[in-house]
């Protein structure tokens, strides 16, 4: 970054699916390590080709399940057994099997909660700004066009010489990204 | 299901077997993306969507105003009493939480199971959902009596030092109704996220640029973000499976453990979900077949969408009669003279004739079904559909009305007949959905772009210049 004070890096423009997973072979190839790949749609394999095989989101919800189904049973045991102990007719008072349904909805609203904000805190959302988003064309990208990414922090990122290796992927164009 | 359905054929407009496609022939990314955000972004509001919005409206606020009149007068000025306390209060929230469980359905079920045919009905179906969750909240609340404490039902430590009853179905319905509306939400937001962006991007307006951008929360379709998207959004999914049937299992548990004949079966829970995903498709489809029409996308929501919509219909309307063909063997069968009773007086009793509606609605004329020619038939088909949820409304009104009339004792036994505020309740919250679908046609993309696009075959990947798309992974 500090070579290259307000750039955020090269974006390539493309037109199919095809040429951006290419593109991202290719680049990769070429040792680059800091890139990203922009889409309207997900596109199957590219992030595979980006080297982004496994995420954390899955972890997070079986966390949150557990979280919603351990403290859904702890709270109606301390409701019913140990706060609030109504005595019917010598019932157990660790009614269990009534509690499973609480339980459950717990467990799915904890679970569900966690998935959607563990989501967003991983990509970092809410963002409104973005650098990507003082290159116009780039409104394309939620649109019809595919957009490739090596961004300025990338140890083997040289303006010429990148702009050079993008060119040579027959992108739509090539235009630099403002910080 | 059948097969040739759940994979599309290789050629959008062409099928291998006779099925007709799930998207029109001759669409490109910009095409559908154009066509879809154009109904949200255009600047006039077609004059027919004026016309609906406003008799809705209306309905709203009568709605309003029933609602006022009630926190006033209190619940007396329905038609409830003892011993049917439940009237259409109860009715009305378990019609109106069964039509949405059809949005479930279609988003996370047909999800997993690979049914590509979900993707243009998903989102109005996800919007149908939380709107028809909303108008179901409003009756129990308001049948309360005194809704403004309604948090008591929640725990919390208080002054008064008391908690729930956790072993009652009532609060498990609390906690399955508030469960199921705010997963809905959650589920139908994300799926929304990408559209939203696109909005933001193709608008001219700076205003409703801002507005769509903050909605979008600043996606802009980064690859390690779609990553993420689809692994949470298919962990949602299945999330939202077991949740939708729990929530059903829920409300039919609120009558099968009383104790009361007619109610306490356990043949519930399975025929009230049946039952709600019926109802839910004869609302889908009502609301489809008219906006199809409308903003002309028959491409999008082509015949295949109606067929299967209307086979589904047919098989858990099969479930259903079933359903009701077990409840009537089991009063007879089960030798308990109360059951057997509550079962004689369904059917011949004071509301028999509702019995008999309900038996030609919901299990009769739906048997027109297994005709294609009525399958195809947009017209006869929302007709049908129309059919299917009144009969789905009778057969609450009989579950819940002659089983509590007459009970053990018939010293205590008594008619029940709705108010005028009943209805105007009813048909309140019926404008107040409506209102509400109309808004959300007019201010959010009602197919998700993203996955419609994810249709075509060009969004396929080819593989070292290999001819044609790569094949479809199952």
């Amino acid at each position: 970054m500090a070579a290259y004070p307000g750039l955020h890096g090269l974006l390539a423009e493309f037109e199919s699916p095809t040429a951006l997973v290419q593109a991202v072979h290719s680049a990769r190839q070429a040792g680059y390590t800091r890139l990203d790949a922009y889409s309207p749609f997900p596109i199957e394999g590219l992030s595979d080709a980006l080297g982004f095989t496994r995420t954390k989101v899955p972890l997070l919800i079986f966390l949150g399940g557990l979280t919603g189904a351990l403290g859904g049973f702890a709270l109606q045991y301390y409701c019913a057994v140990i706060s609030y102990p109504v005595n019917v007719a010598g019932r157990p008072l660790n009614s269990w099997p009534s509690w499973i349904p609480v339980t459950f909805e717990l467990t799915i609203l904890i679970a569900s909660l966690t998935a959607v904000f563990g989501l967003l805190a991983l990509c970092g959302l809410p963002m409104p700004y973005h650098p990507l988003f003082n290159v116009p064309r780039f409104a394309l990208a939620t649109r019809d066009h595919f957009f490739l990414c090596i961004e300025a922090t990338d140890p083997r990122f040289d303006r010429a010489a990148t702009n050079q290796f993008l060119a040579e992927l027959s992108p739509r164009e090539v235009s630099e990204v403002p910080q | 299901m059948p097969q040739e359905i759940a994979s599309p054929p290789a050629r959008p407009g062409e099928s291998e077997h006779g099925a007709p496609p799930v998207i029109g022939p001759g669409y490109t990314f910009r095409s559908v993306v154009d066509k879809i955000s154009s109904i949200t972004l255009a600047r006039r509001t077609p004059g027919g969507w004026w016309f609906g919005f406003a008799i809705a409206f209306a309905l709203t606020m009568l709605m309003l105003y029933t609602i006022g009149y009630l926190l006033i007068k209190g619940v007396g000025i329905w038609g409830i009493n003892i011993p049917v306390a439940w009237g259409f209060a109860i009715v009305n929230f378990v019609w109106w939480i069964g039509i949405g469980h059809a949005g479930t359905l279609i988003s996370a079920i047909l999800l997993l199971l690979h049914q590509k045919w979900r993707t243009s009905i998903n989102r109005f179906a996800e919007a149908m959902t939380l709107f028809a969750v909303a108008c179901a909240g409003l009756f129990p609340l308001l049948h309360m009596g005194r809704p403004w404490f309604f948090y008591w039902l929640f725990p919390y430590p208080n002054t008064m030092e008391i908690w729930p009853q956790f072993r009652s179905p009532l609060v498990w319905d609390v906690f399955a109704v508030s469960t199921y509306g705010t997963v809905s939400l959650l589920f139908w937001y994300v799926g929304l996220i990408p559209d939203l962006a696109t909005l933001r991007d193709r608008t001219k307006n700076r205003f409703v640029q801002v507005i769509y951008g903050i909605l979008a929360m600043g996606w802009r379709g980064s690859a390690y973000h779609w990553k993420r998207y689809e692994v949470t959004y298919l962990i949602l999914a299945g999330l939202a499976t077991p949740l939708v049937v729990s929530v059903h299992t829920v409300v039919s548990f609120d009558f099968a453990v009383a104790i009361l004949p007619g109610w306490h079966s356990t043949i519930f829970p399975p025929y009230f979900v049946a039952g709600a995903i019926y109802s839910g498709f004869a609302m889908v489809l009502v609301l489809a077949i008219p906006l199809r029409a409308f903003y002309g996308l028959q491409d999008f929501i082509t015949q295949a969408h109606l067929q299967n919509m209307a086979k589904v219909m047919l098989a858990t309307g099969l479930i259903v009669a079933y359903g009701y063909g077990i409840e009537a063997f089991m009063g007879f069968y089960s030798g308990n003279i109360y059951e057997k009773y509550s079962q004689v007086n369904r059917m011949f009793g004071p509301y028999g004739v509702y019995y008999w509606l309900l038996i030609a609605t919901n299990v009769a004329i739906p048997q027109t079904l297994w005709f294609k020619s009525v399958r195809s038939n947009p017209p006869w088909l929302f007709l049908i559909s129309l059919i299917v949820l009144t009969g789905m409304w009778l057969e609450r009104f009989v579950i819940v009305i002659t089983s509590l009339h007459r009970d053990y004792l018939p010293s205590s036994w008594a008619m029940y007949s709705p108010t005028v505020w009943d209805w105007s309740m009813f048909l309140g919250t019926i404008g107040f959905f409506f209102a509400l679908m109309f808004l959300f046609v007019r201010l959010l993309p009602m197919i998700s772009i993203a996955e419609m696009q994810t249709l075509l075959p060009a969004s396929r990947v080819e593989h070292d210049g290999s001819a044609g798309p790569t094949q479809e992974k199952h």
